[in-house]
């Protein structure tokens, strides 16, 4: 039992990314469809984040740092690509909403089942 | 539909929120931050004064500062530190650590109180940056809140 | 029918990530450290600055920064663009 719980990050990566994933799939509005997407953005930024850590590590950076921590500091260049994906996340998001904006003034409503035709 | 207390204390935050703001944007080589995570501190304070106000000052407001230029300035200005390095090194590299220009002085080794002369290209690119950050998640906010067509209540 | 099969399929997706996160390098000793400690040991002789992770976003890694602005400048575009007609006569 203890080896299953020393891996407690990625097993809560796993539950969000089934979350996601059945929010995507078995919901018909459209705005709980990109909640979805938006909750699978935030598990894989956590799994990237959570790849980088040295047990009983150290933030890395210099300024008035307590003296043991020049040695065992935790490895930044997970934190530096996670802050790329979190504003890449954010533009898409907000691409996605202004869509859905549009699909309403067009058809009049939100469901997924009844947006199939196209219209010219 | 605002009312009297969202009115002050729009009044009284805003002002906090964006000094914050700058200063998360223009320490970044010291201390957690820098130019995406200022910027965006500084959007949300633009978010509470377009939120708290009505729609005629809103307008009135940004007629002034035009947002597509501010945010044009950022984008260009990254675009030109990089080709002034790769006049003679590489592109984008660091061509003002540790020479004699503003921020340029070098920084002792192991750990110190930080020191804001320090940083290089790291300082100019974390204010370009913080431009175009602060220009790009305000303007959207402000397309999403002129799509509601509603004037202020009372 | 189908939603049957969908919950089955959805299970057996989830079940199969599950066993692959018990079974993934334990958490907090990660195997190659080399190319990060390079980082940390030089950042303040070339880079000059304190923080070491905005070191590597800006000096070290520059060009995927450039990458992530222009996304985020195509984006905004690409929003003010398809709200056009309902934004009142402001950009």
């Amino acid at each position: 039992m203890n080896s299953v719980l020393v891996n407690l990050p990625f097993i809560i990566v796993v539950i969000l990314l089934a979350i996601g994933f059945y929010t995507i799939g078995f919901k018909r509005n459209l705005i709980k469809i990109i909640i979805g997407i938006e909750i699978v953005e935030g598990a894989v930024n956590m799994f990237i984040v959570a790849l980088g850590y040295i047990k009983g590590g150290y933030a890395p950076i210099y300024t008035q740092a307590p003296p043991e921590a020049v040695e065992n500091m935790v490895l930044p260049t997970p934190q530096a690509l996670t802050l790329t994906s979190i504003v890449i996340g954010v533009a898409v998001t907000a691409l996605m909403l202004a869509f859905a904006v549009n699909i309403y003034k067009s058809y009049g409503t939100l469901d997924v089942n009844k947006v199939r035709r196209l219209r010219g | 539909m605002t009312t009297t207390i969202i009115r002050t204390m729009t009044r009284i935050l805003s002002p906090l929120i964006l000094v914050f703001g700058l200063y998360i944007i223009l320490h970044g080589h010291l201390t957690p931050g820098g130019g995406f995570q200022g910027g965006a501190v500084f959007a949300s304070g633009l978010a509470l004064l377009i939120v708290g106000f009505e729609r005629k000052r809103v307008k009135s407001l940004f007629e002034k500062a035009p947002l597509s230029f501010i945010e044009s300035i950022g984008a260009l200005g990254f675009l030109g530190i990089g080709l002034i390095g790769l006049a003679t090194y590489t592109f984008l590299k660091n061509f003002i650590a540790n020479s004699g220009f503003l921020f340029g002085s070098s920084t002792p080794e192991g750990i110190n109180p930080g020191y804001l002369n320090t940083g290089g290209t790291l300082s100019y690119l974390n204010i370009f940056v913080g431009l175009k950050v602060l220009a790009g998640l305000t303007s959207i906010v402000l397309i999403f809140f002129l799509i509601l067509g509603r004037e202020r209540d009372e | 029918m189908r939603k049957l099969l969908g919950i089955i399929a959805f299970l057996a997706f989830a079940i199969i990530l599950f066993v692959a996160a018990i079974h993934l390098r334990p958490f907090g000793s990660p195997p190659h450290t080399e190319m990060d400690k390079y980082f940390i040991e030089n950042a303040q002789k070339e880079a000059s600055a304190n923080n070491v992770v905005t070191s590597v976003v800006f000096d070290y890694r520059g060009f995927d920064t450039l990458g992530e602005a222009t996304v985020l400048f195509t984006a905004v575009t690409g929003v003010l663009m398809a709200l056009r007609h309902y934004g009142g006569g402001k950009k």
